[in-house]
């Protein structure tokens, strides 16, 4: 049968139209819906005010992360200890409430298994290669490293999926971003993903999906690959998506909800028809020489804010955009840097290693790496370390890395959101500077007055033992 | 939800541009766990003047709110439609909304009605003394002065709102093409037809 060559994200969607409407509008079918506490307690009211149901609690998965605070949550007698915020109690309570009310498996927040829904969903085999994948969270982008069509949805669109497990969808335009060539030493896949937002800027992706080829991006692993894909909505774009492939399966198989016996290999089967066919086309192209990535940080209060390590602070003017100009003035007042300044001179007080982009086991191997037989620079007050789950905190352990975290002078949490954003009690201080390894530096994400430099596990650990922003290259 | 034909009485002249939905319903409102309540916390910076239009005696639960450019623009968050229907609007009119706030509205049973300048400032003048009546059926805005005007409205939505219909309602009743789908889904793709552990 000759059919019109396709990409890889038409593949999936046609897969999963239910109905195609006159106007365009599609019917779309949800293969996997995580939910968290933040954005599903007025989803759950209104199905009980209007007396519906959980049309699939067996695709549901429901893990609390980001109001959970990241010391222990048992005391010595194994009780739960309270939550001081009585709002986030309440949160974290209605989702307790909420998903055995209506049948939704539900990971505890003292389960071995509990972690951010982004980090769960990859690795305990929910989220699969080729599936449609929903959350209430604007990163759920994130599995799109495993080739699985991923978006956030707000919460009226939580109670559709809660009550039909479908969304009403038009189809976005795509866009390939391939990056070609081998990546420089100290450069990883989120100095990737900081070069792309800098050379697509914050909306370069609207209106599309995006696919991220070439080479650069297929050497990656799929923890790589999930911290690229994870950051799709910093340039705009409402997925992103890797072509799965043998990396892909790998990394697949055995996890607990993975398929398993005649239906693996009718999985991969399928799995190897989703790339893209030779000669389908996009609705546009960029190409980025992997050689062009430098261990990257951001300066400002848009992650578009993007430089090498070894730039400086630009001055507003040397933008040619005039409202650009403008945010580049507020930026830098609110960042308290000066056009000029060398990224290297910044000074840090706090490093958060952690997020839904980066709190993986190889990112964390990789900012132990740069920790071991190293202490943190005596101007730096406060670093945390915050395993994505609980089961990479496990294997962390096994691994040892958390003695040279410990050894380092940084804190080693129970996993969640943490200090990602501001809604538990990992806070940066106002008008204190934070190397962070999350995905958002605007203002007031990790605190009312924090400043956020965005930047890789490595990079972050290279900042906490030199106490400033610092090239990673010149530490190994 | 309700059916939506008209929403007749006093209309609250606000007028303001570009009103962020950080004012609609500042971010420390967001914890909540239910819709209601969010009422309290409606333009609750501009409220904290005594004197303040929201609550004054003439257009304390005033169905309509008339607005100027760019209503509701900033974060998506849908609590800022919650917090106008827990506050009993349940129509704003203004020259333009941003696309997520009239989508938010629209999916929690609030019309939106967009006229031109100079509709909306013979509007806040009437609305100082006397009622507005918006009528959906014939897509028109009234006063007790004859006075007139037309606005135009996606036919989709108003067949939603007109009969009450919200979007998990009428998604519901293609239940037979979602079964349908399921089906082919349990026999082509087997792995993601079910979300069970699998030993
Ligand atoms: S880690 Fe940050 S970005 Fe990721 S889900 Fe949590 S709050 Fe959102």
């Amino acid at each position: 049968m000759a059919s019109k060559p396709r990409t890889l994200y038409e593949k999936i969607w046609d897969a999963h139209v239910v109905e195609r409407r006159d106007d365009d509008t599609c019917l779309i079918y949800i293969d996997r819906h995580l939910v968290h506490e933040v954005t599903s307690p007025q989803a759950f009211e209104a199905l009980r005010l209007a007396g519906r149901t959980v049309r699939r609690p067996d695709l549901t998965l429901a893990v609390p992360d980001h109001n959970l605070p990241t010391t222990a949550r048992r005391d010595a007698a194994g009780l739960p200890i309270p939550i001081a915020d009585l709002e986030s109690a309440q949160q974290l309570a209605a989702l307790t409430r909420n998903a055995p009310e209506f049948g939704i498996r539900l990971i505890g927040d003292a389960d071995a298994e509990q972690g951010i829904v982004h980090v769960v969903g990859p690795e305990q085999g929910f989220s699969l290669p080729g599936a449609t994948i929903v959350c209430g969270d604007s990163h759920t982008a994130c599995h799109g490293g495993l080739g699985a069509l991923a978006f956030g949805i707000g919460t009226s669109e939580v109670e559709h999926v809660l009550a039909t497990q479908t969304l009403l969808l038009k189809q976005s335009k795509a866009m390939e971003v391939r990056v070609e060539g081998e990546l420089g030493p100290g450069v990883s896949a989120k100095d990737v993903v900081l070069h792309i937002t800098g050379v697509l800027r914050a909306s370069g992706g609207t209106g599309y999906v995006i696919e991220y080829t070439g080479s650069a991006i297929r050497d990656l692993s799929v923890e790589g690959r999930l911290t690229i894909s994870n950051m799709a909505i910093e340039h705009g774009a409402r997925a992103g998506l890797i072509a799965p492939d043998e990396v892909t399966f790998a990394y697949v198989k055995g996890r607990p909800y993975a398929p398993k016996g005649a239906e693996w290999d009718a999985a991969v089967t399928w799995w190897r028809t989703l790339a893209t066919d030779p000669g389908a086309s996009y609705d546009k192209v960029v190409v980025i020489d992997a050689a062009d990535i430098a261990p990257s940080v951001t300066w400002g209060t848009s992650p578009e804010d993007v430089l090498p390590i070894t730039g400086f602070v630009p001055a507003p003017e040397s933008f040619a955009d005039p409202s650009k100009q403008d945010a580049a003035r507020k930026s830098l007042a609110y960042m308290g840097l000066m056009a000029g300044q060398k990224l290297t001179d910044i000074e840090v007080q706090n490093v958060f290693i952690g997020s839904c982009t980066n709190s993986r086991i190889e990112d964390l191997r990789a900012a132990a790496a740069v920790l071991k037989g190293r202490t943190k620079a005596a101007n730096v007050r406060w670093a945390i370390a915050v395993p994505g789950s609980g089961l990479v905190k496990r294997q962390a352990e096994a691994e040892g890395l958390d003695q040279i975290f410990l050894a380092a002078g940084f804190e080693w949490r129970e996993p969640g959101c943490s200090a990602c954003l501001a809604m538990n009690p990992d806070k940066v201080p106002a008008g204190e500077r934070c190397a962070s390894t999350s995905n958002r530096n605007f203002v007031g994400r990790q605190g009312p007055g924090a400043r956020t430099h965005l930047l890789s596990p490595a990079m972050a650990a290279a900042a906490a033992v030199t106490g400033r922003l610092a090239d990673v290259r010149e530490l190994s | 939800m309700e059916p939506l034909r008209e929403v007749a009485g006093r209309a609250i002249p606000f007028g303001a541009k570009n009103v962020d939905t950080d004012v609609i319903i500042p971010a420390h409102w967001l914890k909540t766990i239910t819709r209601d309540g969010l009422g309290q916390g409606a333009f609750e910076t501009l409220r904290a003047d005594p004197d303040n239009l929201f609550d004054s005696a003439n257009f304390k639960g005033a169905p309509i709110l008339i607005a100027g450019d760019n209503f509701g623009c900033g974060s998506s968050r849908e609590h800022a439609a919650w917090a106008l229907l827990d506050l009993g609007i349940t129509a704003v009119i203004a020259p333009s909304f941003s696309d997520i706030f009239s989508s938010n509205a629209f999916k929690n049973g609030i019309l939106t009605v967009v006229l031109p300048q100079s509709a909306i400032d013979r509007l806040m003048e009437v609305a100082q003394t006397d009622p507005v009546h918006i009528d959906l059926g014939s897509q028109t805005v009234t006063t007790p002065f004859q006075d007139r005007f037309e606005f135009e409205i996606d036919a989709f939505r108003k067949a939603c709102l007109l009969e009450g219909l919200d979007e998990v309602g009428l998604t519901l009743s293609r239940d037979s093409a979602i079964s349908a789908y399921e089906n082919r889904s349990r026999g082509q793709t087997p792995w993601l037809a079910t979300g069970e552990l699998v030993s």
